[in-house]
Parts: structure tokens; sequence; C-alpha cells
């Protein structure tokens, strides 16, 4: 296999970062007033009645999931919107004309998406200090959990914008299937709160186990074991890899 | 010279079972034009797109500057440049960021002064930082001409450069290609304008029905094929041919006003002196003479006549 080339992979990342610079105060602005919302409602307003949960305040207990929804839509988006565009707009010939391979256009597209998604990740975690008092536990942990779960959903996210033919069925999946998981998957409460059925039910969602990692990493409270967690992103993101490759070494839906 | 790009049985077949190209064999010589020629549908845009790396053939081989494209994909890659026949740009892109990128793309170092150039010979440095689509047509081709040229390709691959624009944008652009040539690239373009490879090209292949008819040196081809026709205008009007012509296969316009005498400017003996001195004494009164040389598109058409009718034996 001949040697990677860097400077694509950094032509790529560049030039997706630089459309979200272009956009900065959308792409920034927007999560902080969602998130400033969910403290407002959640934190506040309901958090005024739930008090705490597993000994950490309400508030407190939200920033991890909050911080996850936001990774998780963010890396889906972005990923899938920056390979889908240059599709929509035909300018995706130059990738596919150009000595850039599998690996460099997703090393690019995804490593942008993926920072882009752990930036404004940093600054919900950022707003959530002026609601709540949060104490990180696992700060490397926390950061870990942060850069795999954004890697695993720009893949997943890389994927879909590979295999969209429209822009309704790039928002097909984030809304039918990933949005759900994310509420499902203890965003707002814990695992353990739900009647034991629905907690078994509970754990056939792989997004689950990010978010209890998450968690852990702040609280050191966690629904699953952390090993299991990691396993689990570990898992997604080796999948990820292999279906992208399997595109590229085919063409489907790029090259005829 | 020497040889470029060799490509070698190269066939493309659709899982619907259409063929776009069958048993392709041609070399291309670096630093020629070469002009691929054909009606919509031929297969040029297929040929250049296996070339190029956008479509997976289904058989055969090419080599560019002796890299396998298959094999030896970005080697071969690193050496050409594609202008697609679509014009396809990020919207919202500055014209120097969208060259810059695709220079990037190549493994290239960033290199400002030789965009400037590009951007320059291209008459595109005053529009650098606009966006494209605040572009004209003719300017968004040339940024598409110029973020070909950002490596500094072997090889230039020109798609219908000159589909659907107007006749001052396109003498703009062979003017472009005549530029290029003077700077040693070796340019393949697909056209439909018979015209087009008439004027740049140095050799040109025939493609019909995804086979190569034939590749000539443009000037061997309108010989080979260009006969010339003789117009010969009448003093008088005739009403038939006489009698003592009849055998030298006149045709008479419908107004009896002229003559039409077809000829091959190869062959030994032209005849038009010999015609000339009968029409005299045939009391035939010339009053002016002129000969035409038979355009690409007749040589085209006679070609494909010729496929038909082998097709047909």
């Amino acid at each position: 296999m001949s040697a990677i080339n860097w400077p694509g992979v950094w032509a790529i990342f560049h030039h997706e970062m630089m459309r979200f610079f272009r956009t900065i105060m959308q792409s920034l602005l927007s999560p902080v007033i969602s998130t400033t919302l969910y403290f407002v409602v959640f934190g506040s307003a309901i958090g005024g009645r739930i008090q705490s949960v597993e000994g950490v305040p309400y508030g407190a207990f939200i920033v991890p999931g909050l911080m996850m929804l936001t990774i998780l839509q963010q890396s889906v988006s972005n990923a899938s919107f920056g390979i889908y565009f240059p599709k929509f707009s035909g300018t995706i010939y130059e990738y596919l004309v150009s000595p850039v391979g599998w690996i460099e256009v997703t090393m690019g597209f995804v490593g942008a998406a993926a920072t882009k998604a752990m930036l404004i990740a940093l600054v919900i975690l950022a707003t959530s200090f002026f609601f709540v008092g949060v104490h990180i536990l696992h700060p490397f942990w926390m950061l870990a959990f942060l850069f795999l779960t954004a890697l695993g959903f720009s893949l997943l996210g890389f994927i879909i914008g590979l295999w969209a033919k429209s822009f309704e069925q790039l928002q097909l999946i984030p809304l039918m299937v990933i949005t759900p998981l994310v509420f499902l998957g203890g965003a707002f409460y814990s695992a353990s709160m739900l009647p034991p059925f629905w907690e078994a039910v509970a754990k056939l969602n792989p997004v689950l186990y990010l978010i209890s990692g998450f968690r852990w990493s702040f609280f050191g409270l966690a629904d699953v074991p952390v090993g299991v967690s990691l396993v689990a992103v570990a898992i997604m993101v080796g999948a990820c890899f292999a279906i992208i490759r399997w595109i590229f070494a085919t063409g489907w839906r790029l090259r005829e | 010279m020497s040889t470029i790009i060799e490509i070698d049985n190269l066939s493309k077949a659709y899982d619907s079972g259409t063929k776009a190209l069958s048993g392709v064999s041609m070399n291309i010589e670096e630093g020629e034009i070469i002009a691929l020629l054909g009606p919509n549908g031929a297969g040029k845009t297929t040929l250049i797109s296996i070339i190029c790396g956008l479509v997976v053939p289904t058989g055969g081989t090419v080599r560019v500057g002796g890299h396998d494209i298959r094999t030896d994909w970005r080697a071969a890659r690193r050496m050409i440049g594609l202008v697609p026949q679509e014009i396809a740009l990020e919207p919202f892109e500055k014209v120097i960021n969208s060259v810059r990128f695709t220079r990037g793309l190549y493994g290239e170092k960033p290199d400002d002064g030789y965009i400037e150039q590009v951007l320059r010979s291209l008459a595109l440095w005053e529009k650098r930082d606009a966006a494209t689509r605040e572009l004209s047509g003719g300017m968004k081709r040339r940024v598409l001409i110029a973020k070909a040229l950002a490596h500094r390709p072997k090889v230039l691959f020109l798609d219908e450069p000159t589909a659907g624009v107007d006749v001052a944008l396109r003498r703009e652009m062979w003017q472009v290609v005549e530029q290029l040539r003077r700077d040693g690239v070796t340019i393949i373009l697909t056209t439909h304008y018979l015209e087009e490879a008439e004027e740049m090209a140095d050799r040109i292949g025939v493609i019909n029905k995804g086979q190569l008819l034939l590749v000539k040196p443009k000037d061997e081809l309108m010989g080979e094929f260009g006969g010339k026709t003789l117009t010969i205008e009448l003093d008088s009007t005739l009403t038939e041919i006489p009698a003592g012509l009849a055998d030298r296969g006149l045709v008479l316009a419908t107004d009896g006003r002229s003559l039409r005498y077809d000829y091959d400017t190869r062959a030994e003996r032209t005849g038009i002196a010999r015609l000339l001195g009968d029409l005299s004494a045939n009391g035939i009164t010339v009053r002016d003479v002129s000969t035409r040389q038979s355009s690409l598109e007749e040589v085209f058409m006679s070609l494909v006549d010729d496929r038909k009718s082998e097709d047909a034996a």
C-alpha cells in the first residue's frame, strides 16, 4: 500500500473546518441556546423537584447526557452533510480523481466532523458551569469518551452521507433513529430509575453504554461497567471503518 | 515524443448489459492535443472517466506515464488533471481557496506563486477573492481549468470544454488550450463539435457506439477522407449535361447555372485541367470556379455510414 497522502488529508480537514468557521455564530450559538433552555427547563423546573439522582444534584447529573446528546447529533450531521454536499453539488469528482483513497477521505471528513462536535460539546460544558457546579472525577476518561464517541458517530454519519441520495434520506436516520436512542439512552435519567423490565430493554440501546461511561467519568456512577462501554464504542468504530472501506473498495454509490 | 498514455483493450459494460466501451486501444503521445470525436453517448466521457478514476473498467488496462491506473493509481492520478463536463463548484468558496484545496488533494505543498500564475493566465486573478457562485459561466469553467492545473499535471482532460457556451467563449477556450499546448501539457479533449477538433487537435480519434473507429493525425484524416469539391459557375443556363461530358461524374445544379465536380486531391491527376478544356470544347463558357474541402462533419458522417453498411453486410 502506498504511503498516506497527508497533505490530502489536511486539505480535506481544513476545507471542512473552514466551512464550520464561516458559520461560526450559528455553529456555536444554537447549541449554547438550546443547552441553556435544557438547564432552565430540566435543571431548574424539574430539578427543583427531583433534587438528586444517586447523590448527584439533578442539574449536574444531566450535563454528561446533554453533552452526549449534542456530540451525537453534531457528529452525525456534520459528517453526513460534509460528504453528502459534494455528492449533491457534483464536486465529489475531485475526491475520486485525485490521489486520495478511502483512508484520506475518511480521516479528513470524519476528523473535521469529530473535531467540530467536540468543540461544541466543550462549549456546552463551559456553559453548564454558569448554571451548576460540575466536578469531573476522571478528566482523561471524559476526554477519551468524548473523542471515541465523536469518532464513532462521525463515522456513522459519514456512512449515512455516502448512502443518502437525497436531503430527505440524509435527515431520516438522525431523526428516526439517533435522537430517540439518545433520549431513551438515559440522557436525563439513570437506567436504574426504570422498572426492571424497561431497564433490561434500555440496555439493548447502544447509546446507553456511551452515556453511562461518559457519566462515570464525571461522577463515578455508571449504569453498566465502564469496560463494557469502552468495548461497545470500540466495536462501533471498527465496524464503521470496515463498512467505509468496503464502500470505497466497491465504489458503491460513488463510482459507476 | 514518448508515449504518455497507453490504453489497451479497454472495455466497460454496465450491469444493465449496455456496452459503453468495447476493446478500445490507443496510445497518446506526450505534448500532443488529441480530440475524441463522436456523437452524444458514443463513449467519449466513459473513456476519459475510466482513465481519470471515476468509472471502473470491466476489462483492459490503462497506464499513465507507465503507472497502471488500478494498481498504481496514486502515481497515475498525480499526472492527470480533469476538467469535467458539468460545472461543479462549491458555491460559497473563494476562487483561490478552491484552487488551493485541489492542490492539497494532490499531495502538493502550498505554492501561492504558482497558483497566482495559473489564475493570471486564465484571467481569474482579479476574481480570486470572489465566491464561485458570483462568477459567469465562462469564468466558472476557467476556475475548473485552474483547479485541474493546480498540481501541474502532465496530462489534462477536457470533457466537452465548450458544450453549451457561446461563440466568443468558445474562442476564448481555444486560446487557453493553445497556451497550454505551448506549456507542453498533453491534452485530451472530447467534443461533438467537429469544428473544435479541426481547430485544436493534432490527432483525432473517432468514437461511435463504444468503439474507436480510428485515430489519425488531423491533416492525414482530412486528406484521406477530405475530397475536394470544384464548383463551376456557368455563363449560361444548361438544361442537361452535354453528352460529351456524361462520363465525368458532373452534377448539374437545379437552377442549371453551375456544375459540381468532386475529386481526390491525392490522386495523380485530378482531371481538372482536362475537364475545363472539355467544357470549352463543348461550347460552355465558365464564369467562375471555386473549390471547397470537406469538413470534418462530412468525414465523420461518412465514417459512421461506412460502419453502418459494414454492420448491415
